[in-house]
């Protein structure tokens, strides 16, 4: 996407739509944190809970992109760190192959991002938000809808043939 | 005429396997043809569109369509054929869920014409000549449809009653849903895909040799390994998407030792089968570290086509975005 659309959206005022879907563990506990705590950051972020990093199937986060998320982030525990073992490897594994899968077909790959966030790290919730919030604001919409084409008759061309 | 129930066949985006798949039905296609009247089939019996226009609306018991929907001419012809029809059924991978047509859907029209006219290397087109939907030379006119950017399956153009799975739908699967239809009684509720309900491995023969922890450190690809005729394929290290994918084919393709590659689409409750399948194959990769696990991965090198290979416009985002071409798209000029 060229520098003048970037500049242009921004001018209108674009606002990045971010879907988070957060480890009820860890990274959802730190989001939490971060509210009691009175921390500000990026509202550009709409939370699911799930109870595990490993919960969220890739079919999730193309489902949001097809309703219009122009980025998705997913939060899970450090690795050794998972509640229930392994859920977060397999968050892991998904998301490498995904990511691919993401680039393959042209879409940005900083519009999916995976974190390891503890209950803890308040702080750093409020970092990744707000940096994946402003990476996707220059990146501008991800334009994901296919458009509904009307097929457009282009003037008809008549060849001269001289018998 | 008789008063034999009516039938008709159409083909739209497709290679001609779905009616070679009809033609597959051997004898069983006598009874077939001696029961119903054959009233339009463009690739076995003369017909045209006008004979269509003319009948009534509903005057068709049945219409089978393959094919995805690529030009205006295939949508004017399937919305002509939904009119005249009681029942129509989506047959095959491309009219069910887009097909290998529908892989296209990772460019833009603009790039396929492109390609295809003026790129490749054994094209020789240096007037640059593009097919026009209009042409006139002294005074007759003649013209040839539009091409949509997007591929469409059938259901995303018009309303589908049935859909008959599989590239090609398999003669017993063809047969039950002919059966059910003669039959008239017990029709399962509009939509339905008329195959089990159940993913592939449940019917496989292999199932038994599944292990319980499947852990792969390295994907291979059938031209790489000698595959081993009796062990599950997931476990030999082969992507094989029979856990993410409807039975009812009688694992064919596994009988003659090559991995599943998910034809007949996905089960009722996943909504995006590349997503599904993608996380159930990549979940058994056997490392935590993130750098192996790209290792590992690397041995799957198109995940779009290992993924979407059937089912690209049927998935979630159904195409590629169309403001930022592919590499491959870039103007020549760049």
């Amino acid at each position: 996407m060229s520098e003048s659309v970037d500049t242009q959206v921004a001018g209108n005022g674009f606002e990045p739509m971010i879907v988070a879907f957060f480890c009820n563990w860890c990274t959802y506990m730190a989001a939490d944190l971060a509210g009691t705590s009175r921390m500000k950051y990026a509202p550009n972020v709409r939370v699911i809970r799930v109870m595990c990093s490993g919960r969220v199937d890739p079919q999730f986060v193309l489902d949001a992109m097809a309703q219009g998320a122009d980025g998705v982030l997913l939060g899970g525990c450090h690795p050794g760190d998972c509640h229930y073992q392994e859920g977060n490897y397999k968050a892991l594994r998904r998301y490498r192959l995904l990511k691919r899968l993401l680039t393959d077909l042209g879409i940005d790959e900083e519009r999916i991002r995976l974190e390891w966030i503890s209950a803890a790290e308040a702080d750093r919730l409020r970092d990744v938000v707000n940096e994946m919030t402003e990476q996707i604001r220059s990146l501008g919409p991800a334009n994901l809808q296919v458009p509904q084409e009307q097929f457009v008759k282009p003037v008809p061309i008549s060849l001269e043939v001289s018998v | 005429m008789s008063d034999k129930p009516k039938v008709a066949f159409y083909w739209c985006a497709s290679c001609g396997g779905c009616e070679e798949a009809i033609v597959d039905l051997a004898e069983q296609l006598l009874d077939v043809a001696a029961a119903v009247e054959i009233v339009f089939w463009p690739v076995a019996v003369d017909g045209k569109r006008s004979d269509i226009e003319a009948m009534e609306d509903g005057e068709i018991l049945a219409t089978f369509i393959n094919g995805a929907i690529r030009t205006t001419e295939q949508e004017e012809m399937v919305h002509l054929l939904r009119q005249k029809s009681q029942v129509l059924l989506a047959f095959g991978s491309c009219a069910h869920l887009g097909g290998i047509p529908g892989l296209a859907n990772q460019f833009d029209r603009e790039t396929i014409l492109e390609t295809v006219f003026d790129s490749t290397p054994s094209t020789v087109n240096p007037e640059k000549v593009r097919p026009q939907l209009e042409f006139t030379e002294n005074g007759h006119s003649v013209d040839l449809p539009g091409f949509y950017e997007t591929v469409r399956t059938l259901d995303q153009v018009t309303e589908v009653d049935y859909i008959v799975p599989g590239c090609a739908p398999t003669p017993n699967i063809i047969g039950g849903a002919v059966g059910a239809l003669l039959s008239g009684d017990d029709l399962p509720p509009a939509g339905t895909v008329l195959a089990p309900d159940t993913a592939l491995c449940d019917e496989c023969g292999r199932k038994e040799t599944k292990p319980e922890v499947v852990a792969i450190s390295e994907w291979k690809r059938p031209h790489e390994v000698l595959i081993d005729e009796d062990l599950c394929l997931l476990a030999q290290g082969l992507v094989c998407l029979g856990p993410a994918t409807r039975a009812g084919c009688g694992s064919l393709c596994i009988g003659a030792n090559m991995p599943c590659s998910g034809c007949f689409g996905p089960t009722s409750r996943v909504r995006d089968y590349g997503g599904k399948a993608l996380g159930a194959i990549a979940s058994l990769v056997d490392s935590d570290d993130e750098a192996e696990i790209d290792k590992i991965l690397a041995g799957i090198p198109d995940p779009v086509g290992t993924f979407y290979r059937y089912s690209l416009p049927a998935s979630r985002l159904r195409r590629a975005p169309m403001e930022r071409p592919l590499e491959v798209a870039a103007p020549k000029g760049e």
